[in-house]
């Protein structure tokens, strides 16, 4: 009787050596140019000119004063759009009622919309030439070109980043939790918070990272409606954009990689909230699920 | 409908109608009333000036061809990381997001830098006599990047539940690695590859931030569409900015339709008659 | 086709699913691998599949030493345990599959007519338009049979082939089975749990345990012969009580039986709820009646013995008895096993 070291098992399509070996081979090539390099030239451009003008563009008021927009924008930006997200997902996944498919798409809009388009819809509601911009202006409530405009701008294109995560979740969950609370005579806030939010705590922290990712590094809808005043009301993807053209390379790399960290940590934070599970349940339909 | 034991249906109902109306309706709407007061004469005029059709074009164009590229890609990709293991593998894994996870304003300076003639990538492809910075090329390649993890994403969930039995059974019967990927697992993909074409299709279209900065913006040979919208409001020229706008907000809303119904098609058989 | 299986082992890491099984199956011959999980049974049956790759040993197809042909070219044909049928295919395509990837090309009138066939095989006429979501579990278990079938397989291997449906249906398609391959006479191995299913179906039932081959006979042997007290319980319910040996007679609470070939000593005395009765006065083991259970055929009678071992007895419908009676419990058989 022979003993093999290596356990065999069946080949499944593709494990072929050779095709494997070229197929990682081609992928990762291709990736590290189209993926890897993009991110490391932002930190060989913003120390191309030296640390100091690094540190002399990181520590520019124009800059901080990006930085502080941009960080005022998450901070409201997120928290509403959680709470968008929380009471979207609790309405369409604990009732049933007409219109929901319907409201389901309309709640993914803002995903297939270009942010340019975003920026110039919200520039026919608030602006002069917009529904209520004229009314707004006569009592000298400014919201375009300031930051309401700014704030908006972002909602608009992260409103489902937290509802698309809660909902398959909590679609698959279903009701019988919180039905049993219920019948146990726990009150609704009660039922959300001691039965629905443990359930979700880690899908609801997924969502809320990736909205945040993308609210600080919103551009084309921002630029739109912000008016792209320097030190006023420039977050710091427009800062960078102004940088850029005003032929300093090295600044808007600089403040580049400002966001380029947020990013890095965004996809680390992703990827811990994975390991608990959070971001599994997709809405696609999966055939491989409905075989048998 | 079920009675519902469940309190909060009128408050969670209530702020999710409001938010969406405010937030997405409104804005929506106030675009296409203003696109929809030009008048169809003045609307078509502007829609279809030799500038805007420029910019379908080359947008349309790039949009495609970034898609096809991130398909195989994408599909590839999505492979690997579900069927091989390797050093490195979840570290690759994670990578994928970086799409979406850089600013695109960012993304857009940093490839700009990689493909100028004298940045790392775009050296060696200028002794080729190719230029991608400032050409249609370049925003091909913009639109590759941002639109990347949409099929990847979409494919990898559905390629890691896919029954192994099916496989076996396939090989039992006599069906070579071709014939079995032509027949069984194509098949299977195929409804995530159409939702995840189709996502990666609509971002193309929309995208601005990661192209500008490479595109070149000349008027009819590297003007994108949303670019076209931005100069039109900078010369506070709103009805045609409007006009164009809704143009692509309609295509996107078509997206969504042509997407929904393929999808529904390609997953027929798993209703029950 | 003859199937031999030569000293064959498999490990899965540290974990040993098949140690050292020699077996050997018959052409035309219908055998059951019967075990409970984790007995190997599986695994062995994805071994003489091509399915896992045997670790040890040899896997003879006739004369032919198949232990490394991979799984395409072995020419079987595998039922699995969910039938594993390719959702987005009809019926009809689903069992044209084989046929259509084969190396031997086949051109569409041929195929058509041989799906044609098979779905008359498998009493699916009709249905061959319709997609696997569409027709019930025992639908698809035929469609599945069908589909093994249509590569003319050497061998036919069926995993679990009715642990997924009802009752009702399973012995519906239990006899099904055992038709079709009387009519096709083609060398079927199959993989079971349940030992009604074993022994109901199979012209030969080899028992497993922990990787190991325990038993095998015919329905009759393994039933009657039973080899040990592991056997003894897997193939149906049993009492047993701790015996006394002394020269060929096994003592057990009262209760005296013949035995043979048992050396003197202590010794696991088993007994069927059929093999026991119930008497008002002894010899016997005394004990007192717990509770009765009426079932269609009988009366399943719990009576606990003197010393509190419950023992389970199946009486006739007409035996009137009732729970708190006393009396003695009788051995009309029993088996022995040596501690």
């Amino acid at each position: 009787m022979s003993f093999k070291k290596t356990v065999r098992t069946l080949p499944r399509v593709g494990d072929g050596p050779v095709f494997r070996r070229a197929l990682i081979g081609i992928v990762l090539t291709l990736g590290a140019l189209l993926i890897l390099a993009p991110l490391l030239i932002i930190g060989v451009e913003a120390f191309s000119k030296g640390w100091q003008v690094y540190r002399d563009t990181i520590l520019h008021p124009d800059t901080r004063h990006a930085i502080m927009l941009t960080v005022l924008a998450a901070l409201i930006a997120v928290p509403v759009n959680t709470a968008f997200g929380v009471a979207a997902a609790w309405a369409i996944t604990k009732f049933d009622f007409r219109g929901k498919g319907f409201l389901l798409v309309v709640i993914e809009i803002p995903f297939s919309v270009s942010p340019i388009v975003a920026g110039v819809a919200y520039l026919f509601v608030y602006g002069l030439q917009g529904l209520f911009g004229p009314t707004l202006d006569a009592y000298g409530i400014k919201i375009l070109f300031a930051i309401p405009g700014i704030i908006l701008a972002s909602m608009f294109v992260t409103a489902p980043f937290v509802a698309r995560e809660l909902i398959p979740l909590m679609q698959a969950q279903g009701r019988d939790l919180e039905e049993a609370a219920a019948s146990l005579g726990a009150s609704g806030w009660r039922t959300f918070f001691s039965v629905t939010l443990p359930n979700i705590k880690w899908a609801l922290l997924y969502g809320v990272i990736l909205c945040n990712a993308r609210v600080m590094g919103e551009f084309g809808a921002v630029s739109v409606v912000s008016g792209n005043i320097r030190g006023q009301t420039n977050t710091l993807p427009l800062h960078i954009e102004l940088l850029y053209h005003d032929y300093q390379a090295a600044g808007a790399f600089a403040s580049a990689s400002i966001l380029a960290v947020i990013a890095v940590f965004t996809i680390i934070a992703k990827v811990a909230l994975e390991r608990q599970g959070a971001g599994r349940v997709r809405p696609v339909a999966n055939p491989a699920e409905n075989a048998s | 409908m079920r009675r519902n034991v469940l309190p909060g249906l009128r408050l969670s109902l209530g702020v999710t109608l409001l938010y969406v109306s405010l937030i997405v309706v409104l804005p929506l709407a106030a675009l296409v009333f203003k696109a929809a007061s030009l008048g169809p004469l003045d609307y078509w005029q502007i829609v279809s000036s030799p500038r805007a059709l420029a910019s379908y074009r080359v947008t349309v164009t790039a949009a495609l061809g970034a898609t096809l590229f991130n398909l195989f890609f994408g599909l590839a990709l999505a492979w690997v990381l579900v069927r091989y293991r390797f050093p490195g593998r979840r570290i690759v894994d994670a990578m994928v997001d970086l799409p979406f996870a850089l600013p695109t304003a960012v993304a857009g300076i940093s490839l700009t830098a990689l493909f100028t003639s004298n940045g790392v990538f775009g050296s060696i492809l200028d002794d080729y006599g190719i230029k991608v910075a400032y050409t249609p090329l370049g925003i091909m390649i913009a639109m590759c990047f941002t639109s990347l993890p949409f099929i990847v994403r979409t494919v990898q969930p559905v390629l890691e539940d896919l029954d192994p039995a099916l496989e076996e059974a396939a090989q039992s019967l006599g069906g070579s690695d071709v014939a079995i990927f032509r027949k069984v697992i194509l098949p299977l993909l195929t409804p995530v590859l159409l939702a995840g074409v189709s996502l990666s299709f609509a971002r193309c279209l929309g995208e601005f931030g990661a192209i500008i900065f490479i595109a070149g913006n000349q008027p009819m040979s590297t003007e994108i569409t949303a670019l076209l919208i931005f100069i039109r409001l900078e010369e506070y020229d709103y009805q045609a900015a409007a006009a164009i706008a809704s143009v692509l907000l309609l295509t996107a809303f078509l997206m969504l339709a042509v997407t929904n119904w393929l999808q529904a098609r390609a997953l027929r058989y798993t209703q029950r008659s | 086709m003859k199937i031999r299986l030569d000293h064959v082992v498999k490990t899965f890491q540290t974990f040993r699913a098949v140690k050292d099984v020699s077996l050997e199956i018959e052409s035309g011959e219908l055998v059951a691998l019967l075990g409970p999980s984790g007995s190997g049974k599986t695994t062995i049956l994805r071994m003489v599949a091509g399915l896992e790759f045997a670790d040890g040993g040899h896997i003879y197809f006739g004369d032919q030493d198949a232990t490394d042909i991979p799984v395409r070219d072995r020419g079987v044909g595998f039922v699995f345990q969910h039938y594993a049928l390719f959702p987005h295919m009809t019926v009809a395509q689903n069992i044209a599959f084989g046929m259509e990837v084969s190396k031997t090309k086949r051109d569409k009138a041929a195929i058509h007519a041989r799906v044609a066939e098979l779905l008359r095989l498998v009493r699916l006429e009709g249905l061959g338009e319709r997609f696997p979501a569409q027709i019930s579990g025992g639908q698809r278990q035929r469609v599945a049979l069908a589909r093994a079938l249509a590569v003319d397989p050497k061998v036919l291997l069926l995993d679990e082939p009715f642990g997924a449906l009802d009752a009702n249906v399973r012995r519906e398609l239990r006899r099904w089975l055992r038709e079709i391959h009387s009519e096709l006479g083609i060398t079927t191995l199959f993989v079971t749990h349940d030992q009604e299913e074993a022994l109901d179906l199979a012209d030969r039932v080899v028992i497993l345990k922990d990787g190991h081959i325990v038993q095998q006979g015919t329905p009759e042997e393994v039933c009657r012969e039973p080899k040990s007290a592991f056997v003894m319980k897997f193939l149906g319910d049993a009492n047993m009580l701790s015996a006394e040996v002394r020269d060929g007679r096994a003592y057990a609470d009262g209760a005296v039986i013949e035995v043979s070939g048992i050396a003197d000593g202590k010794a696991e005395l088993y007994a069927r709820p059929v093999d026991l009765d119930w008497a008002v006065g002894g010899p016997g083991v005394a004990a007192s009646i717990s509770r009765v259970m009426d079932r269609p055929g009988g009366r399943r009678v719990i009576a606990t013995t003197g010393s509190g071992v419950p023992l389970e007895l199946d009486l006739e419908p007409e035996r009137a008895v009732k729970a708190g009676d006393a009396g003695y419990v009788t051995l009309r058989r029993a088996t022995v096993f040596a501690v």
